[in-house]
Order: C-alpha cells, then sequence, then structure tokens
C-alpha cells in the first residue's frame, strides 16, 4: 500500500531520482553545447582568437568543471541506454532497478577512469 | 460512464489507444527519434570525449592546430556535422519537453520555446557554416599556430 511513509512504486524511489537526475543533467547539456559551438565557432576567427578563448577551458576551474561535464554526459548517455532497454526490452520493467544500479555502477568505474586522467591532464604529470 | 451502454463495452484483448489516432504522429516520432538519436549520441559523445580529452594532452592539447588537423579529415567533419546536428535537435527537444511541463502560461510557453527554435536554428547553420568552410591554414596567419601540413 502506498503511504507518505513508503511512498509508491516510483515515487522517491530509482525511477523519479533518475528521471530528474537525467532532466538536469540534460540541461547542462544543451546550455553547454551552444556555448561549446560558439567558441568553436572562433576557429573561422583567426588563430589566435580560438586559442585565446579554449585556453580558459585549461584553467584550474574550467579543468574541475569539464568533470562535472563528463559526469553529466556520463549518466545521461547511461540513464538513456537503460531508458531505451526498459522501452524495447522485454524484461526491462521486470529489471528496472537493478538497471539503474547497474547505470550508476557503470557511471563510477567510468568515472574512477577519467578524474585521474583529467587531473593528470591539467597539473601536466 | 453513461456514454457506455453494456453492448458497447470494448473487447479487452484490444490494444489501448491513448488517442484515436493511428500511424503516424509527432509525438511519437519525437518518442523515437529521441531512443535513435540517443544511441548514435552515445557512440559520437564518447568518440568525441575520449579523442579530445583522454588521448595525448587531453584538454591542454587543444589548440586551433588541433582543430585544423581534425577538420583536415573528411571522417572528423562528419563525425562532428553528426553530433551538432542529432545532439542539438535531442537538446532542442529535451527542452521542448521540459518548457511544456513547467511553463503553465501559453504566453511563456511560447516565449521560450521561441527563443528554443532560434537559438537551435542559429546554432545548427552556424556550426554547419563553421565545419564546411574552416581553412586550416589561413592565409596570412602566423605559422607557429598552423597545422604541421601548413606550408610557409
Amino acid at each position: 500500500m502506498a503511504s507518505a511513509k513508503s511512498g509508491t512504486l516510483y515515487r522517491g524511489r530509482e525511477g523519479m531520482w533518475s528521471w530528474v537526475a537525467h532532466r538536469i543533467s540534460g540541461m547542462l547539456i544543451f546550455l553547454f553545447l551552444l556555448v561549446h559551438v560558439l567558441d568553436t565557432a572562433l576557429v573561422r576567427v583567426s588563430p589566435e582568437a580560438y586559442n585565446e578563448v579554449i585556453g580558459h577551458y585549461k584553467t584550474i576551474v574550467f579543468g574541475l568543471g569539464e568533470i562535472g561535464l563528463v559526469a553529466a554526459i556520463v549518466f545521461h548517455a547511461l540513464n538513456g541506454l537503460r531508458i531505451i532497454l526498459v522501452d524495447f526490452w522485454s524484461k526491462g520493467t521486470t529489471h528496472q532497478r537493478a538497471l539503474f544500479w547497474g547505470v550508476v555502477i557503470v557511471w563510477a568505474v567510468l568515472m574512477v577512469g577519467f578524474v585521474p586522467r583529467q587531473l593528470m591532464h591539467m597539473f601536466g604529470a | 460512464m453513461s456514454a457506455q451502454s453494456a453492448t458497447s463495452i470494448p473487447d479487452p484483448t484490444t490494444r489501448y489507444r491513448r488517442t484515436g489516432q493511428r500511424g503516424l504522429n509527432t509525438e511519437m516520432m519525437s518518442w523515437l527519434f529521441m531512443r535513435i538519436s540517443g544511441v548514435l549520441l552515445v557512440i559520437l559523445v564518447f568518440g568525441h570525449l575520449f579523442v579530445n580529452l583522454w588521448l595525448g594532452e587531453g584538454v591542454k592539447g587543444i589548440d586551433f592546430a588541433f582543430v585544423g588537423g581534425k577538420w583536415a579529415n573528411p571522417f572528423w567533419q562528419v563525425w562532428d556535422l553528426l553530433m551538432l546536428w542529432l545532439g542539438l535537435i535531442h537538446g532542442g527537444n529535451g527542452v521542448r519537453t521540459i518548457i511544456n511541463d513547467y511553463a503553465r502560461s501559453s504566453t511563456l510557453r511560447l516565449t521560450l520555446k521561441g527563443l528554443l527554435y532560434f537559438a537551435v536554428v542559429v546554432t545548427v547553420v552556424l556550426g554547419t557554416l563553421v565545419i564546411f568552410t574552416f581553412n586550416p591554414c589561413p592565409v596570412g596567419a602566423e605559422p607557429s599556430l598552423l597545422p604541421s601540413f601548413c606550408e610557409g
């Protein structure tokens, strides 16, 4: 029975939180994409203009921001694949909760791989 | 309830339809597009991140010469063009859904979606022009900033 304490199958559970995270990550990625096309368009202005602006991406603040961006992209990608499995795989709905935790685990593994690599590039080790 | 007499109860084995519409409808096409473009974008974006942020010097190695080197190859031109179009249409369609969900007044919805479509069209057109009109060896540019294949 649904109650304020137990919630429902959806509300307050993996399904709802993955939906929330999918929206927030998608919105962030979209806003970054608009900016990223504009900064890349500077290659048509001059090599100096492009290098000047892209140089900001190599600062510590942007380097950490890139980690956040990659975290959002990887989550959105993996959760998107989970949504496709839930929609098209006959056993998808049965295993939706396991699929969610699968997304979290694969996301964590990929981030554990990426973060040290990015820090290495940032601090030139 | 009252409209349905005992004789008109639908066969329970028929498929449930939310609308009476059959065949193609735009919201269904949009739903399907999100899934198809999503799978392609996973491949395109992961490839993009791997080449630009993982290999070599990562973000530190990105400059005009790096981009020039990539876009001298039609493979990366097509890769980035697909990523541009699919990414912006997929993202724009996602934001359209978010606007429809949260913007309560029809004026606000219309305004926000107007701005959204404007931003998507401008960005797609700009990005496409940049990919196809880009010259990796602009005349009179400082040679040290150019890809190694630019002569003199």
